[in-house]
């Protein structure tokens, strides 16, 4: 029995005197943290997707107190959450206006041919450099879901061969679009309602060989709105600095191919399952 | 014949059948079934000889062994989701089995093989995430799993067919007066087990000490008559470890197949001789000789089978002599030294972790590259 | 014939692919393609800047008429395949499967020759004259990297060049247009050689040539010593005609990780490529036309043609007897290192060594399992790399660690996925890795 309180205070002293030693160092070694910016870091999503521009958000929160960004720079936090911060620090909430991802390509398997059998590594940028792909469009979504990968928020799925944002859960980081080696991927603001569907720079036939609705830069799309829209080649893309189309000038462009259209209400798989079943 | 029936006879190709894939656009023939199907022919010879010497009793081990492996392995895969048909199919599963059933004694039970393979298929290789990434040998997981778990299943040898009463003389200084009259009277004993060779080394100086007796008991066990029936697998053991020369049929298999890397048998069992062979000459009475070593206990087995296998051995030629020469001294120092009679087991599974190390350690040089001075 | 009449020289690592399919081909002379009535000339067909077109649709030319400029230092001319008229400047289906610009020539029948510069005599004429010529001629690697041929000739002076090797080793399997090349016109190939020894100034030459070609091997042996050049036996082992592997075998010189054949005192070329430059030095031809091996379990006669530059695939399995059956994987180049291709419109360039065609049952859909850590790839690697890790690396997307273990050393032959029992894709990961590290780099 003797043994055993030896023991325990033994240990007792022992772990005291250590305690105090790191006590001790702790306030000799202490390092200088400034509390605002744990403080901005907490209030931040975390999720470090490096949209901002930053290494991450505690990086992030070290430039919001030093004044190099404005908190509205982090595109992921909600508007409440950039008000909190910049409540706190008393500064401007600034920032810029919301963005989403859109992948530029229609070419789903059902749209685009398919012309041979892949056998590989199911990684979009490994497929591309394999004669450019198994797709016949040499510039369309591979669908092999290196981008979807890449989204920190889930928000990619890959439908039926085609990558398709999910715009309520899109922050707009722009992850994917570093990641798509054919560089479909584009960030718009998230308040604009139609896009040009398609990225390939090749000529009109030749994309019409391959694709059921490739832009084939007939520049209707021009004539009914010309200030809205810019054609290069034989490729349109939607003038996103100019105030957003209308649905009746969309109606008017009538675009041929159901290239320039709306981005398709996304529904979660399972809703979708139902409407193909349905 | 014409130029127009040539065209017509002429057949092109339409593309419609084209694969995409990046080159090498030839593989070779050989795969992971293949290899595990290849080990497993190579310790044919082994489980031979296990029937052989311990009868029927070894088929069921094996049986039982391989019947539970397969089905531990297909119920992980159904529980975690995975495509059972497609992990079973690589023949790993399978091959660790026999591995199991050859490292059991004959004389185990089936839930000794059933706990056995559950260690081995769940807590030897599927935790780590399956084939491929576990860092220990699973069949030898399973066989320490079960050594400390159930050490007297573990350890009761069944003797071979063949065994006499060639080992009375020995095993009469184990009994007292009383008993060993009985037996031979002919009092019918509940079980017939026998002691390993490396077991009676081991005990010998703990029950009588360094006497002329214990110097009798180690003439006994370490004689050349002795040492060709080790050789031929007439000793008690594990079923699959006792006969040499069926395991040296396996190791020449192997090699001509070129799955394994003959460095390592080699290698371990160079060391084990050597440091035995050391301890032999430099301090008389403490070990018979390494030839003895050799022989007995699952060093061949281990050094064949257990020690060269891919996922638990090192990668680079000059990692794997490392890694052997590591084996052959802690199997030594415990044979020697040790609690228990035999290391083989627990010498490879220390080894086994210290893989990634010697990987790192052993890296090729990359072509072109000097070496880096100081 | 005597094996010791000289060294077999050979590499640490690689692999001995069974059934390499020379024998389908390699007994089969060389013939020249019939003409064609129509050539498609694709514009970028060199490493380094894409040459300028200077012809315009509807412009007669002559066959061997320049109808493009150099787009730089590093890159050559293009000439006319035949004589007729340019019909149009489009874009064709390119081999790596993005559509490249080409020009579309209708030939007129008649094949006449244009305006050839004048034969010269390259054991008086001034190397830089030599080296001028091969530059004009167009010549570039024909071996499959298309590197500009001047460029390698042309050394900066701070670089000394102690060895001129030639390789004839053609290790990958199925192909023997450079067997055939050597034995049907070892000369061109010695003279070839001579010329670019004459322009490095370097008096040690050698052939490499696998022992598995002992009669190309005779043949050139038979001219060798009046050209000064030196034939070296390799062993059967690919990739022994990979440029850093060769260097090796023949001189023992290690080319440094990162560095070019040149840092190691070497200069290689392939010995098409020698052919070309004899055919340019001594003829003035420019290079319009190249042998290429029409291959495969597919094609009902397979062998050796010599095509013009710009004939579709389609042309050359049409002269091969076309298909006995529907293949599987049409492949521009060899097994080990050649490129699947999605359609047949792709026409030969100056580095299409073969086309193969596969049937369907010899191209296994693989599927690959897990590394079980065989170490079959580490003791494949010619480069001495540890390929397995390195896809795992890739594979989790850590591209700093792949990088760290020298991925970019990786010469892509093919031996480690060749090899690896779990059929794992190593080289497409090995290519993703490089893209990736390549992105990273040209980022920062």
């Amino acid at each position: 029995m003797a043994l055993f309180i030896v023991a325990a205070l033994a240990m007792t002293v022992v772990g005291l005197l250590l305690g105090c030693v790191i006590g001790l160092f702790a306030k000799i070694f202490r390092v200088e943290t400034d509390q605002r910016i744990e403080l901005v870091t907490e209030l931040l999503p975390n999720a470090n997707c490096g949209g901002c521009g930053k290494a991450g958000c505690a990086d992030f929160a070290k430039s919001v107190v030093e004044g190099e960004n404005p908190p509205g720079k982090c595109p992921v936090s909600s508007r409440e959450a950039i008000s909190a911060i910049a409540r706190a620090l008393g500064i401007e909430a600034g920032g810029e206006f919301k963005q989403v991802a859109v992948v530029t390509c229609s070419g789903d398997h059902s749209k685009m041919k398919t012309e041979v059998r892949y056998n590989g590594v199911t990684d979009c940028v490994s497929a591309s450099l394999i004669a450019g792909g198994p797709k016949g469009c040499a510039y369309g979504c591979l669908g092999m879901s290196s981008c979807s990968r890449a989204c920190p928020f889930g928000a990619i799925e890959i439908r039926n061969g085609l990558a398709v944002v999910h715009s309520d859960l899109c922050v707009g980081c722009g992850k994917c679009v570093a990641t798509c080696p054919r560089g479909l991927i584009k960030l718009v603001p998230a308040d604009a309602p139609y896009h040009v569907f398609c990225n390939s720079p090749e000529k009109g036939p030749a994309k019409k060989k391959v694709c059921d609705s490739p832009c084939i830069g007939c520049r209707k799309c021009l004539k009914a709105m010309p200030e809205k829209m810019t054609v290069t080649g034989f490729l349109a893309k939607v003038n996103y600095s100019a105030p957003a189309p209308t649905a009746e000038e969309i109606a008017a462009a009538a675009c041929p191919t159901g290239c320039l259209r709306a981005a398709l209400p996304v529904k979660k798989e399972q809703e979708v399952s139902e409407v193909v079943n349905g | 014949m014409s130029e127009e029936t040539i065209k017509s006879e002429l057949q092109m190709p339409k593309g419609d059948e084209l694969v995409l894939s990046s080159s090498p656009h030839v593989r070779t023939k050989e795969s992971v079934p293949a290899i595990m199907g290849k080990v497993m022919l190579a310790l044919v010879p082994a489980v031979v000889a296990g029937i052989l010497f311990f009868g029927m009793d070894a088929v069921r081990v094996i049986v039982y062994c391989i019947v539970f492996c397969v089905g531990a392995e297909a119920l992980w895969c159904k529980l975690a989701k995975k495509p059972v048909w497609g992990t079973i199919r690589d023949c790993s599963a399978a091959l660790t089995g026999l591995l199991l059933a050859l490292n059991l004694s004959a004389g185990v039970p089936f839930y000794v093989c059933l706990i056995g393979a559950f260690l081995a298929i769940w807590l030897g290789k599927q935790v780590y995430g399956g084939l491929g990434h576990n860092p220990f040998n699973p069949a030898l997981v399973a066989r320490v799993g079960l050594l400390i778990a159930l050490p007297a299943a573990m350890t009761t040898w069944v003797p071979t067919g063949k065994m006499g009463v060639t080992n009375a003389e020995y095993a009469k200084g184990f009994y007292n007066q009383n008993e060993w009259q009985q037996l031979e009277a002919g009092a019918e004993p509940d079980a017939l087990t026998c002691a390993t060779p490396l077991g009676i080394v081991k005990t010998t100086p703990k029950v009588l000490g360094n006497t002329p007796e214990a110097q009798n008991n180690y003439a006994a066990v370490d004689n050349p008559t002795m040492l060709r029936e080790y050789f031929l697998g007439n000793r008690g053991g594990c079923l699959g470890e006792t006969s040499g020369l069926a395991l040296l049929i396996g190791a020449v298999m192997l090699i001509c197949w070129r799955l394994i890397n003959w460095r390592v048998p080699l290698c371990y069992v160079g060391t084990v001789a050597l440091f035995t062979g050391i301890v032999h000459y430099f301090m008389p009475g403490v070990t018979p000789t390494p030839l003895f070593h050799v022989l007995t206990g699952g060093l061949l087995l281990g050094a064949i089978f257990m020690a060269t296998d891919m996922v638990t051995s090192p990668m680079t030629c000059a990692g794997c002599v490392v890694f052997a020469i590591g084996c052959g001294i802690i199997t030594s120092v415990i044979r020697i030294w040790g609690n228990y009679p035999e290391g083989v087991s627990f010498s490879i599974l220390f080894m086994n972790a210290l893989v990634p190390l010697i990987d790192r350690w052993c890296v090729k040089r990359p072509f072109g590259y000097i070496r880096k001075r100081g | 014939m005597d094996e010791m009449e000289f060294k077999v020289a050979t590499f640490k690592g690689g692999v001995h692919p069974s059934g390499d399919g020379k024998n389908l081909s390699s007994g089969a002379a060389v013939q020249t393609a019939p003409l064609q009535s129509e050539y498609r000339v694709i514009i970028p067909q060199n490493i380094g800047a894409p040459p300028k077109v200077i012809v315009t649709p509807g412009q007669l030319v002559k066959k061997g008429e320049k109808i493009a400029e150099p787009g730089g230092f590093v890159s050559v001319p293009l000439h006319a395949p035949t004589s007729g008229k340019v019909e149009a400047l489009e874009d064709v289906p390119g081999p790596m499967g993005v559509s490249v610009p080409a020009v579309r020539i209708s030939a007129d029948g008649e094949d006449a020759w244009g305006e050839l510069p004048p034969p010269m005599d390259w054991k008086t004429a001034a190397p830089d004259e030599l080296k001028k010529r091969i530059a004009d001629s167009g010549i570039v690697g024909m071996g499959g990297a298309a590197f500009p041929t001047h460029v390698k000739l042309s050394p900066p002076p701070d670089k000394k060049i102690d060895y001129l090797i030639l390789n004839g080793a053609e290790c990958e399997p199925y192909l023997t247009a450079d067997h055939r090349l050597m034995l049907e016109d070892p000369e061109s190939v010695l003279a070839g050689a001579a010329i670019c020894g004459r322009i490095l100034g370097v008096k040690n030459i050698y052939i490499g040539v696998e022992v598995n070609k002992t009669d190309a091997i005779q043949a050139l042996l038979a001219k060798a010593g009046a050209y000064g050049v030196q034939i070296v036996g390799l062993k059967v082992r690919y990739p022994q005609g990979a440029e850093k592997q060769l260097i090796y075998a023949i001189t023992r010189r290690k080319v440094p990780a990162g560095g070019l054949p040149m840092d190691a005192g070497c200069v290689v070329q392939n010995v098409g490529t020698a052919a070309a430059c004899a055919a340019a030095v001594l003829r003035g031809e420019p290079l319009i036309e190249r042998i290429t091996t029409v291959t495969g379990e597919a094609i009902r006669h397979p062998g050796n043609w010599r095509f013009r530059l710009g004939t579709p695939v389609r042309t050359a399995i049409e002269l091969a007897g076309g298909v006995t059956c529907e293949p599987g994987k049409a492949i521009l180049g060899g097994p080990m290192m050649g490129f699947a291709q999605k359609s047949f419109d792709v026409t030969i360039m100056k580095n299409t060594s073969g086309i193969l065609l596969l049937p369907p049952e010899m191209v296994r859909q693989y599927e690959s399992t897990g590394c079980i850590r065989c170490g079959r790839c580490l003791s494949a690697c010619a480069m001495n790399l540890n390929p397995g890790a390195l896809a795992t690396a890739i594979e989790s997307e850590k591209f700093d660690i792949a990088a760290n273990n020298h991925l970019m050393d990786c010469i892509e032959c093919g031996s480690c996925a060749y090899i690896c029992p779990a059929h794992r894709p190593l080289v497409q990961h090995f290519r993703r890795g490089k893209a990736e590290i390549r992105k990273r780099a040209k980022k920062n």
